[in-house]
């Protein structure tokens, strides 16, 4: 038994901000009472919350753990020790590994490596395609039957309208959460980050916002025609969240996610570092600012990492050749803290409702601090100052343009299924 | 004033006096042109490497040519001949050359910002001799030396650059220098290769962007053409007879520049699509200028930022000079 005393819990889903404690009995929770009167048995472990707030455990829509196949750069145990230390009890892995997870045996595989050596819950992403090449479809039944919480051709886009029309369709009747990487590969094609100013001037190849929102608006088309439920990921544009806004409009099952990196930074903090090079590249200025905008009005469902570790070997070249991508489990938090409570932005009951039910609504699943719920729990400090150093980071990886960032406010303590999976001291 | 130079990787984080100190040591150089014997042993015992991951002719040759002027012997790598292909990261092959000590690293490469990240890794001086779509830093260097030579000023001066801006590391090179000496610019182009995201890359320095040729000559003291790469011509494909029927400069055109005016090119030329050959080789033309300059401009440049900069301010190689011309036969 866990005993979480005295910590302010802050609820979406029963929009409860109030004095707490929960009490954990094994994988859930069996009471949440006023502070002092929870029935724990003698013995019963206690963690003084005090000072602290208490979530739903957050749940990160959009990671790349890298295993199977590319275990130098990132492997399930220590991407999810990253993620307990950034106060995920949850991660979605997207189906880019080698091989892909286009079948149930590499779900499998996933998920009994996941419970052998994961800190949290995996939760998989299947492919849409056949190893993502855009031609057939992927063992979707089979995979969700395996386990699978959604799926994407993550890394790239569903290859053509037609084979997205066929797999939206085909996920609204298995029930599951079609995930797009929105990009028109003509426009991206050989740019290394956004077209602007600061690309012009440094001589890099940029695309344009519309590299980005021309698929959005061909698929929040096929979200209307099928009736399927679309999420957009890492949303960078402008132009993309206007797509999404008019689909809400209309009432269509379309939700989108919005990256710490794309709320935080911009392309003219683009130099030839290439822990600034990700896709979708780090957007324009105006960008920023609907971003935060939408994750204000709710147009934004979520805050997904899209952790992607790239070892040194790999991330340490020319600007022109480093792949795409920066680690996120443990710097997410803070990020949001810092860029959209502490500036004002947004409300922290807003804040962890987009790292809590905000996720879980696009997976069809529940997250709420309710007996007989899994006792799955992030409590963070809203002002703690700290440092992050990515010397120090869980994952294998070091891709991080925040190292040596100063922060107020990060993950305290995470419990998984009723085990405490990360606590500082 | 003196100034020092750790590298030279970009003209951008350049000031005003800095480049007009990289000028000023160039011209002693220029004259060593001219001699009958040009060989100098400023830098004799130094080694220079050169470094070329991207195919070179002339700016290759130039350097090599600065570098034994100087007295120094180089050490070559040619994309070709590297292990580039055998997978070997760039950091690698820098960190291999450097190990045979030279004095200084010359490096082109394709990938705008490699001369910059080189540079961070090693202590041996780094010379950006072209990264990527990024700077020419010599060239821009040269050029001005040209502009400066024919006009008697590179101050205030109307520039025109025509061509594939959008991909052009010499444009970039250009206007960080000249536009420093309060020049204006006028870029024109075919609409795709000249953004309007040029007119904001220098904040400061005039640029426009225009799309009328005849308009963008009007009042130009100084024309730089830029090579029309046939490469780009085919992404996506760009009719050939287009560019010529609205961007090659000919004599009629020409006559709507300042009578006085100047046409750079930094080679190759494609005669016949870009440029005429009567304006190529015409009074007005400064291209082999422009290649006898470059020689003297990177011998300035391997000599400060091997030497450093002179304390005395009194230019050693004028010295060495009449202690080569006593003892020719060295």
């Amino acid at each position: 038994m866990l005993v979480i005393k005295n910590g302010r819990m802050l609820d979406p889903a029963t929009n409860t901000d109030a004095p707490r404690d929960i009490l954990i009995d094994g994988e859930k929770i069996v009471e949440v009472a006023q502070p002092g009167s929870v029935r724990a048995a003698p013995g019963a472990e206690i963690f003084d919350a005090t000072g602290l707030i208490v979530a739903p455990g957050f749940i990160d829509l959009h990671a790349h753990l890298r295993e199977p196949g590319q275990e130098s750069s990132e492997t399930i145990e220590t991407g999810t020790r990253a993620a307990a230390r950034g106060g995920f009890t949850a991660v979605c892995c997207m189906p880019n590994t080698k091989p892909v997870n286009d079948n149930a045996s590499v779900t499998r595989f996933i998920l009994d490596r996941a419970k052998a050596t994961g800190r949290v819950r995996v939760w998989p992403i299947g492919a849409a395609s056949l190893e993502s090449k855009g031609e057939a479809i992927s063992e979707i039944a089979g995979m969700k039957e395996a386990g699978i919480v959604a799926v994407s051709d993550d890394g790239k886009p569903i290859a053509t309208a037609k084979l997205a029309q066929q797999v939206m369709d085909y996920c609204r009747s298995l029930g599951l959460t079609v995930i797009e990487h929105a990009e028109d590969v003509s426009l991206a094609a050989g740019a290394v980050m956004r077209e602007g100013v600061t690309s012009t001037r440094l001589g890099l190849r940029g695309m344009p916002a519309a590299a980005e929102a021309v698929c959005v608006a061909r698929d929040v088309q096929l979200a209307e025609l099928t009736g399927a439920h679309l999420h957009i990921a890492h949303l960078s544009a402008k132009a993309s969240l206007e797509q999404v806004r008019w689909a809400k409009s209309r009432k269509l099952r379309v939700s989108c996610e919005v990256t710490p990196h794309h709320f935080t930074l911009i392309d003219e903090d683009v130099t030839y570092d290439s822990r600034f090079k990700m896709n979708p590249p780090l957007a324009a200025r105006e960008d920023r600012k609907a971003l935060i905008e939408g994750l204000a009005d709710g147009t934004v469902d979520a805050i997904a990492t899209d952790h992607a570790p790239h070892e040194p070997a790999l991330k340490d070249v020319e600007f022109d050749r480093a792949p795409f991508g920066i680690l996120g489990f443990e710097t997410a938090l803070a990020l949001a803290l810092e860029q959209l409570v502490h500036a004002g932005r947004i409300s922290l009951m807003r804040m962890v409702e987009l790292f809590t039910t905000g996720p879980a609504r696009v997976l069809g699943v529940e997250r709420k601090i309710w007996p007989g719920q899994a006792a799955d729990l992030t409590i963070f400090s809203f002002d703690r100052p700290w440092t992050f150093h990515v010397g120090e980071s869980a994952s294998k990886s070091r891709n991080s343009p925040f190292d040596g960032r100063k922060f107020k406010g990060g993950a305290v303590e995470t419990i998984v299924a009723g085990r405490i999976v990360h606590r500082i001291q | 004033m003196t100034h020092r130079f750790r590298d030279l990787l970009a003209l951008e984080p350049l000031t005003a006096d800095e480049l007009r100190f990289l000028l000023d040591q160039s011209k002693p150089f220029q004259e060593i042109q001219k001699h009958p014997l040009k060989k100098l042993a400023t830098l004799r015992g130094k080694t220079v490497a050169l470094a070329f991951f991207e195919n070179s002719t002339r700016t290759r040759i130039s350097f090599g040519t600065a570098a034994s002027r100087l007295g120094a012997d180089t050490m070559n790598l040619q994309a070709e001949a590297s292990s580039i292909k055998k997978g070997e990261t760039l950091l690698d092959t820098a960190f291999n050359l450097n190990a045979m000590k030279p004095d200084c690293l010359v490096m082109r490469h394709a990938a705008s910002g490699a001369a910059d990240y080189v540079a961070q890794h090693l202590d041996t001086p780094v010379v950006n001799a072209g990264d990527g779509t990024h700077e020419h830093p010599s060239q821009g260097l040269l050029d001005a030396l040209t502009i400066g030579d024919r006009l008697g000023t590179i101050e205030n001066l109307n520039v025109t650059i025509l061509g594939d801006i959008l991909h052009s590391r010499v444009a970039r090179s250009n206007i960080h220098l000249l536009g420093k000496f309060g020049c204006r610019f006028t870029l024109c182009g075919p609409s795709m290769w000249v953004p309007r995201e040029l007119e904001k890359i220098a904040p400061g320095v005039p640029i426009r962007c225009v799309y009328n040729m005849e308009e963008a000559l009007e009042n130009a003291h100084v024309i730089i053409m830029l090579r029309v790469q046939t490469e780009r011509l085919n992404d996506p494909p760009l009719s050939a007879n287009d560019y010529i029927l609205l961007y090659q400069l000919n004599a009629e055109r020409l006559k709507r520049a300042h009578r006085d005016a100047i046409v750079l090119h930094p080679g190759p030329i494609n005669r016949g699509i870009e440029i005429t050959p009567d304006v190529a080789d015409g009074p007005q033309s400064c291209v082999l200028e422009q290649v006898t300059n470059g020689v003297a401009v990177r011998m300035a440049i391997l000599y400060l930022v091997i030497s450093g900069a002179s304390e005395s301010g009194t230019h050693p190689a004028l010295e060495a000079k009449a202690k080569e011309s006593a003892n020719a036969s060295d």
